[in-house]
């Protein structure tokens, strides 16, 4: 192998190259995908359950191989070697590569079905929705549909490449424990158990039944057939429905208080599981400038101002059309949403004003009083269409904007270009609601250790969330934001052990003086006095 | 409007000029030849191992400069003029100052080694020390380093992540044993072998030899072997980056001499970070400290005088941190290698050889005096009050709970340590507890 120079910049990296062993691993696990894609482009397989089995079981051995071989071969420990010079992980042909083959994937996904095989007229499917119809009838005892197909392959995505950060990480038992949880919610709650569910209740309609998909990451909750079908569902069905609304209004708070929306975000959700396994590789990729911060409060905002004024509009439609469906009325409702809002705002403006920027202040007053406003206007003049919109064109329209377009398509398909937690960033509702909640009320923050940071950088560069951690630890203050997930990298790869995740009394959380431990502590208090 | 001249940007140099700008509108400048922009050194040995690109070292970003009305000029400083408060630019620029301040950190210590000035000789302490590496690394199948200690093990680290063969040679018959004692000194011996680094200990440099382009070719050691390599890196240590003040009428001893106001012989000018060095020593801190976390602190210090509070250099309790390839260690308060007089060491290790605490406390008044921790990280604000309020060593061993600071669900050795310390210490109890 020739030695001689081709690249001289700063950290080029022409030593590091993959060993039989792990290039085996990449050649197995390739070919279940390649057994896949040939299904894709509707090639007919006899045994269909043998070669789906054959399929899914090379890519497990493929990447269990590969990174038995990576990863146990040296000690334990934060291995990011070659991580911004890899051209799958530092944005080079192979990522844009993935990144096109996963965009086209979810737009024909949620677009154009029939190009997967899908029959929609009831027909037998062909191509790669017939491939996982064996597994349907198995699970859910029906043939497969675009969405099986996809949560088979979210599934197997969550779980192989969880067992690679799990290699990676196994020295940390913080994040070994994170991971088979978000492992085990996944296969579960929002695979195994849904699917059974689904075929023990055979006449029912469809409604969701991920127990830990709660609105308004699942925005159809309060949709008009969902209701229906969950209050057509039985015992069942209003099971969904009463967990449903308790998991939004109390359980999720209640969590939030004691552990920050971790408890959600980096534990529990599957978009979260998908970024924490399969977009680990891509995490350093997420944007720390504060330009991107910017971008980032406007727009999760927006999206969930978007999200609550579609809800309640579609919760009035539902209360208008079937009034002898529900427990309230769609006067009750208004009055209701109108006090709740009233009193919500009030008491967040008297206790928590402080700690929030002024100008958050002054967005949240001035959307709430256009909400009540356009509230009650409709309420008195009789209009149907609450906001005067046509709630089912503005759910349509959050459903491709937000649901679709957002989460699946840039969400996950643009990881290898601009990090695995843009979703969750710049458009989960959920995640804007459960930072609220954290950065206000909750125990949850991450300390630094006194003066030990050496600003390396090595905390910015790999939070997900794009959070300049370095920022506040070099300063020794404490981290709150509302948009940490608490993944617990920042802590993992800080080689002077200077951050911790941690729960703790609400007081004293928020430290805004600057106290490095080590300095004479008359020149801390002068260096407080700003 | 006064000028304040901050000659270096490192650490100090900028924890400097962030706190003047907090409490004075002063034009401040400050010289550079190393880099652009502000950047943690410490970091560069990531930059080559691929976990961050360069512009990831810089804590802020490039506008901030100009948003603080913060003047950089990336240019040497040739030389000073204290009398006439004036300082030579590279291009024989005279610029006038009315303070000015010397943080021009460290260089990499050469011995005069035949052969030291070779192409593929290198210190790791600048960035152009990083560039070069960048540049020989692709061509070199062994380096050899010389000198045991922070860097050194750091250097060896970066080029094992290019599977470059490294061979350590130290001095010492163990591991950095000036400073660690011999258990923890052992345990990191192992860790180094465990990444196989060809480690000799008790040999050092003699030669260095030279092929015919003047690159380095191969080494001798002191017994006579030698060892063929494309890089070899001298991490010996490092001494003050002064020599350009030499004719200047500045005092300088090894560093720059200055008084506890880090204030040299001439009024208005002075020296912080590893440039300075105390007329008197400060406790049983060096002179010279080439550490991160006090040319911070003397940053902030210097800043309080310079915008009119003037304040004595008083660094608190001595703490240090650093990672050995996958071990964290980080130590608060002190602990000699050997105990002094009135001391008694405990030392706790675990099975898997990769964690240990020694905790160093007095022999009859059992006052806690420092502690070192591998593998284990602990709260530096919980052992600053320990050592404040003179606390014993029982209590830090009852509390070591509190103590800890690692992630949630480590294990915690706590009930293996304090049964070890009831072992090995209890019977030194006395009256005072």
């Amino acid at each position: 192998m020739s030695k001689s120079v081709k690249n001289i910049s700063v950290a080029s990296h022409e030593n590091s190259t993959l060993d039989g062993l792990q290039k085996t691993g990449i050649a197995i696990g390739l070919l279940g995908l390649f057994i896949m894609a040939l299904a894709l482009l509707n090639v007919e397989f006899p045994n269909k359950e043998i070669w789906l089995t054959i399929s899914i079981v090379s890519i497990f051995s493929g990447i269990i191989l590969y990174a038995n071989r990576t990863y146990l071969n040296s000690p334990e420990g934060i291995k990011n070697n070659h991580v911004w010079t890899s051209n799958l992980t530092h944005k080079g042909t192979i990522a844009w590569m993935v990144g096109l083959i996963l965009t086209s994937f979810y737009v024909v996904l949620y677009w154009f079905p029939q190009y997967l095989g899908l029959n929609e007229n009831g027909g037998t499917n062909t191509g790669i929705v017939g491939f996982f119809d064996p597994l349907s009838l198995i699970l859910n005892g029906k043939p497969a549909s675009q969405w099986f197909v996809y949560g088979t392959l979210y599934t197997i995505a969550i779980l192989g490449l969880g067992y690679k950060f799990i290699l990676k990480y196994r020295h940390n038992k913080y994040q070994l424990v994170r991971t088979i949880s978000v492992m085990f919610f996944q296969l579960g709650f929002a695979f195994l158990i849904p699917e059974i569910l689904e075929k023990l209740n055979p006449e029912k309609a469809y409604f969701a039944k991920d127990l830990k998909n709660m609105w308004p990451l699942n925005y159809y909750f309060f949709d008009e057939w969902h209701l229906k079908n969950m209050l057509d569902g039985g015992n069942l069905g209003l099971f969904m429905l009463i967990f449903g609304v308790a998991l939004i209004f109390i359980i999720s708070p209640i969590l939030t208080y004691f552990y920050g929306k971790r408890w959600y975000c980096s534990w529990v959700c599957g978009c979260g599981g998908l970024a924490e396994t399969a977009g680990d590789s891509f995490r350093h990729l997420s944007d720390n400038s504060v330009k991107a911060w910017k971008i980032e409060r406007w727009m999760i905002h927006l999206v969930l101002v978007f999200s609550f004024v579609s809800t309640i509009a579609v919760i009035f439609t539902f209360l208008s059309n079937n009034p002898g469906m529900s427990f309230i009325t769609k006067d009750q409702f208004v009055w209701g949403i109108v006090i709740f809002l009233g009193i919500f705002t009030s008491a967040l403006y008297f206790f928590k004003r402080k700690e929030m920027d002024i100008d958050a202040v002054y967005t949240m007053l001035t959307l709430v009083a256009i909400m009540v406003l356009a509230l009650l206007m409709n309420y008195f003049s009789g209009n149907q269409n609450i906001f005067f919109m046509d709630s089912y064109k503005m759910r349509e329209w959050y459903g491709f904007a937000i649901g679709a377009a957002f989460s699946g398509v840039i969400g996950v398909g643009f990881y290898p270009i601009m990090g695995n937690r843009v979703w969750c960033r710049f458009g989960c509702p959920m995640a804007a609601v459960l930072g609220l909640q954290q950065r206000l009320f909750s125990k949850f923050r991450i300390t630094t250790n006194g003066g030990q940071c050496i600003s390396c950088g090595n905390c910015s560069t790999y939070c997900e969330m794009g959070i300049d951690v370095r920022a506040y630890a070099q300063k020794g203050e404490n981290i709150v934001r509302s948009s940490c997930v608490g993944c617990g990298i920042c802590a993992a790869v800080c080689p002077r052990g200077v951050l911790k995740l941690e729960n703790d009394t609400p007081a004293g959380r928020i430290n805004a003086n600057e106290i490095l431990l080590g300095n004479d502590v008359d020149l801390m208090d002068l260096i407080n006095q700003k | 409007m006064k000028h304040i001249v901050i000659i270096g940007n490192g650490i100090s140099g900028v924890t400097l000029a962030r706190f003047i700008r907090k409490k004075s509108e002063a034009k401040i400048s400050i010289i550079s030849s190393e880099a652009n922009y502000f950047f943690s050194r410490t970091a560069l040995m990531y930059v080559f191992m691929g976990h961050m690109k360069f512009e990831h070292t810089q804590p802020y970003e490039n506008d901030f400069w100009e948003k603080n009305n913060i003047d950089l000029i990336h240019k040497t400083v040739t030389q000073v003029f204290p009398k006439e408060k004036s300082i030579v630019i590279e291009g024989n620029t005279v610029m006038k100052f009315d303070k000015l301040v010397i943080a021009t950190g460290s260089k990499s210590n050469k011995f005069g080694w035949p052969g030291q000035d070779l192409k593929g000789v290198t210190g790791l302490y600048h960035k152009q020390d990083l560039e070069n590496l960048e540049q020989w690394a692709s061509t070199t199948q062994r380096a050899v380093i010389v000198g045991g200690g922070l860097i050194g093990i750091e250097l060896a680290e970066m080029l094992r992540a290019r599977n470059i063969e490294v061979t350590f040679l130290v001095r010492e018959k163990s591991f950095w044993d000036g400073v660690l004692p011999f258990g923890e000194s052992q345990m990191i011996n192992r860790h180094i072998l465990e990444h196989h680094i060809d480690l000799r200990l008790e040999t050092s440099l003699k030669e260095i030899i030279s092929d015919e382009n003047g690159n380095a070719k191969a080494i001798i050691t002191d017994k006579d072997e030698t060892i063929e390599c494309q890089i070899v890196g001298l991490t010996a240590g490092v001494s003050p980056n002064v020599d350009f003040l030499k004719e200047s009428g500045i005092e300088l001893g090894r560093g720059v001499k200055v008084n506890r106001f880090l204030e040299t012989n001439h009024k208005d000018i002075y020296a912080i970070g590893d440039c300075a060095e105390q007329n008197e020593a400060i406790g049983e801190r060096r002179a010279i400290e080439a550490v991160w976390y006090t040319g911070r602190m003397m940053g902030e210090t210097l800043a309080q005088t310079l915008t009119g509070t003037p304040t004595e250099y008083k660094p608190g309790h001595w703490f240090n941190s650093a990672k050995f390839l996958d071990i964290e260690y980080q130590t608060y308060g002190w602990v000699w290698a050997k105990p002094k007089e009135n001391e008694t060491q405990f030392y706790w290790e675990h099975k898997d050889g990769k964690k240990a605490i020694r905790i160093a406390f007095d022999k009859t008044t059992r006052q806690f005096i420092g502690l070192n921790t591998f593998g284990i990280r602990m709260r530096h604000a919980f052992f600053d009050k320990v050592l404040s309020e003179s606390k014993t060593v029982d209590y830090v061993i009852d509390h070591l709970a509190e103590a800890n600071f690692d992630p949630e669900f480590y294990n915690s050795y706590k009930k293996e340590i304090q049964k070890e310390f009831t072992n090995q210490c209890v019977g030194l109890k006395t009256e005072s507890i």
